[in-house]
């Protein structure tokens, strides 16, 4: 599938997104809107797997470590084929198996319960050792967030996977500049990454992680070492009213606000 | 007069671990062990030599560690994760009820030198805490074995078990109990003494002193039942029924807090089925001071003749109700 495609299918999943924020009343709206060009491009281009067989042991796996942002890791998921399109509408509701964080026990096509942060990338590590010990040829995908990247385990895991020359992980940091309460240079400044990562004996590639011709090749690319992809991100990527302002970590639309942003995500746009 | 006899033979159990794991990992490639540094802790250095490539080490870093061991068993493995138990679930308790638990993720946590077997090194290496913070995660079978036949018999079961399983070991050698051949049923307490008076009830480290105890008991005419009772969750509620029926009081020890732990899991099945008077051993909600396991395990009443002397007291308090 082409860039021009896979933009196509972004949008229809961020509209799909913020209608069921809308009608569930809660979610992650502005890690959603960052993260969903680089889920579709996995999605729809990058990753080798079947949604008929979500546990073939050779299929590549990835991991939504920012586990928050579950909606829009099942709204993907759904238009994949992994579950109904219909179940989003389910999304938060009582005995649902949508609820706010990923869970791989209930929903086809997740690896590993996230939603406390700095889990995502240790078990990531795992499964590519794993690949590494059996000769499987599966490429290990893992997304955490930039404020995420604060939690220390992730720090032992990225040493780890230099240790053991995981070249077959690559890290997706989703590099929108805001975490819950403010922006990440004023909470605990991580950035620059590519340095940090650097130093600890990845492969860094820097894109605009809102532009699908500089993801799919990011995504693609391998090497000898393990790769971290700094996708610089804008949160609320796609809706003017909501880009890059901290308060739409986890706010809801209003009816007004919900149709302005239908509207700019709208496929004649 | 007493009799002279040959003190038993003691065993770390850790030997008895290592011992298994290197006939699986033997007998299936997928077997590997995972640790924090932890090769000569873990007693690892067998497995090591025998095959290198499948002991991941991840140096010392515990929340890598379980989340590693998450990962190595999404990749189709059967990874044995071991650390020293204090950290392994203090350090790493997110990940173990995240990653491992939540996740139902088919890892074998592999706590070693559990309780106060770091006795002079303080309680920060102490792990008189695990019970509880484990006993309250579902889907994961908290087991102490009590000798090495039992921790033998556990680790294979848990290595055919599909799912997460948190097996409790010592360092702190234990004389066998269990019979040569004995099978592992989680879940289930062994029986390894009858009797009408009291029953007294531990697992790890502590069931050897209870058969002592029982000795004591015995020789002042007091017939007391003793069940090993290594699976804390799921408690084996069956034997706990049994033994409030039949005996009308239940003593238990172990190496862990009050707070929790076996005893804990053990009143609330008393106290919710067949309440009867009980008394709970272990180290009694305090920062252990220095000295050796055994030498705490006296100081904290746990010698056979304290927990007979308890016994005797809780039978009177069972007399006085009657």
């Amino acid at each position: 599938m082409q860039p021009n495609d896979l933009e196509g299918i972004a949008r229809q999943i961020r509209r799909r997104d913020v209608q069921a924020v809308f009608e569930a009343g809660a979610g992650h709206i502005g890690g959603e809107m960052s993260a969903t060009d680089i889920l579709t491009a996995l999605y729809f281009r990058v990753l080798r797997i079947s949604p008929d067989e979500p546990k073939r042991p050779d299929r590549d796996r990835f991991v939504l470590s920012k586990g928050h942002v579950a909606l829009a890791l099942y709204v993907t998921l759904a238009k994949r084929g992994f579950i109904p399109e219909d179940e989003i509408s389910t999304f938060l509701k009582p005995h649902s198996r949508l609820n706010g964080h990923p869970n791989c026990n209930k929903v086809p096509g997740v690896e590993t319960n996230t939603g406390p942060l700095g889990h995502g990338l240790p078990v990531a590590v795992g499964m590519a050792k794993a690949a590494k010990l059996t000769g499987a040829g599966y490429h290990t995908y893992v997304m955490t967030g930039d404020g995420e990247m604060q939690e220390g385990s992730n720090w032992e895991a990225i040493s780890a996977a230099a240790q053991f020359g995981l070249n077959n992980l690559t890290l997706i940091i989703d590099h929108n500049r805001f975490q819950q309460g403010a922006s990440l240079a004023d909470t605990n400044n991580l950035a620059p990454f590519g340095p940090k990562l650097t130093a600890f004996g990845w492969d860094v590639t820097e894109i605009d992680g809102n532009n699908m011709a500089e993801i799919v090749p990011a995504l693609e690319r391998r090497g000898d070492r393990p790769h971290c992809i700094v996708a610089h991100t804008n949160k609320g990527h796609g809706i003017s009213f909501m880009q890059d302002r901290v308060d739409w970590h986890h706010k809801v639309p209003n009816e007004e606000q919900y149709k302005i942003a239908l509207a700019e995500l709208s496929e004649v746009n | 007069m007493n009799a002279v006899t040959n003190p038993p033979k003691l065993h770390d159990c850790r030997d008895a671990f290592v011992a298994v794991l290197e006939r699986l990992g033997a007998e299936n490639p997928k077997v590997v062990a995972v640790c924090n540094d932890s090769v000569g802790s873990s007693k690892l250095g067998g497995f090591k030599s025998k095959w290198p490539e499948r002991l991941v080490n991840v140096g010392i870093a515990e929340q890598n560690l379980v989340g590693v061991g998450a990962g190595l068993a999404n990749g189709g493995l059967l990874p044995f994760v071991c650390g020293a138990s204090c950290f392994l679930t203090g350090r790493s308790l997110e990940q173990i009820k995240a990653d491992i638990a939540y996740s139902n993720a088919n890892v074998k946590l592999i706590g070693i030198s559990s309780g106060m077997a770091y006795g002079e090194l303080g309680p920060t290496h102490h792990s008189i805490e695990d019970f509880a913070w484990t006993r309250v995660l579902p889907n994961l079978p908290v087991i102490a074995p009590c000798d090495s036949i039992e921790t033998a018999a556990a680790v294979e079961w848990a290595a055919g078990y599909e799912g997460p399983v948190f097996l409790r070991l010592s360092r702190v050698g234990v004389p066998d109990l269990l019979p040569a051949g004995h099978k592992f049923v989680p879940g289930k307490a062994n029986l390894l003494r009858d009797g009408d008076a009291v029953t007294l009830i531990a697992n790890g480290t502590l069931t050897h002193r209870m058969m002592k105890a029982a000795d004591i008991l015995a020789s002042r005419g007091i017939e007391a039942r003793v069940l090993n009772m290594a699976t804390v969750r799921p408690i084996d509620v069956e034997a706990v029924v049994a033994a409030a029926r039949d005996t009308g009081a239940i003593l238990t020890a172990e190496e862990h807090s009050i707070y929790g732990g076996l005893g804990s899991a053990i009143a609330e099945v008393v106290v919710a089925e067949s309440p009867v008077p009980m008394k709970i051993l272990g180290v009694p909600g305090i920062f252990a001071p220095t000295g050796s396991a055994e030498f705490l395990l006296d100081e904290f009443g746990m010698s056979p003749i304290a927990v007979a002397d308890a016994a005797v007291e809780l039978i009177a308090r069972k007399a006085a109700r009657a």
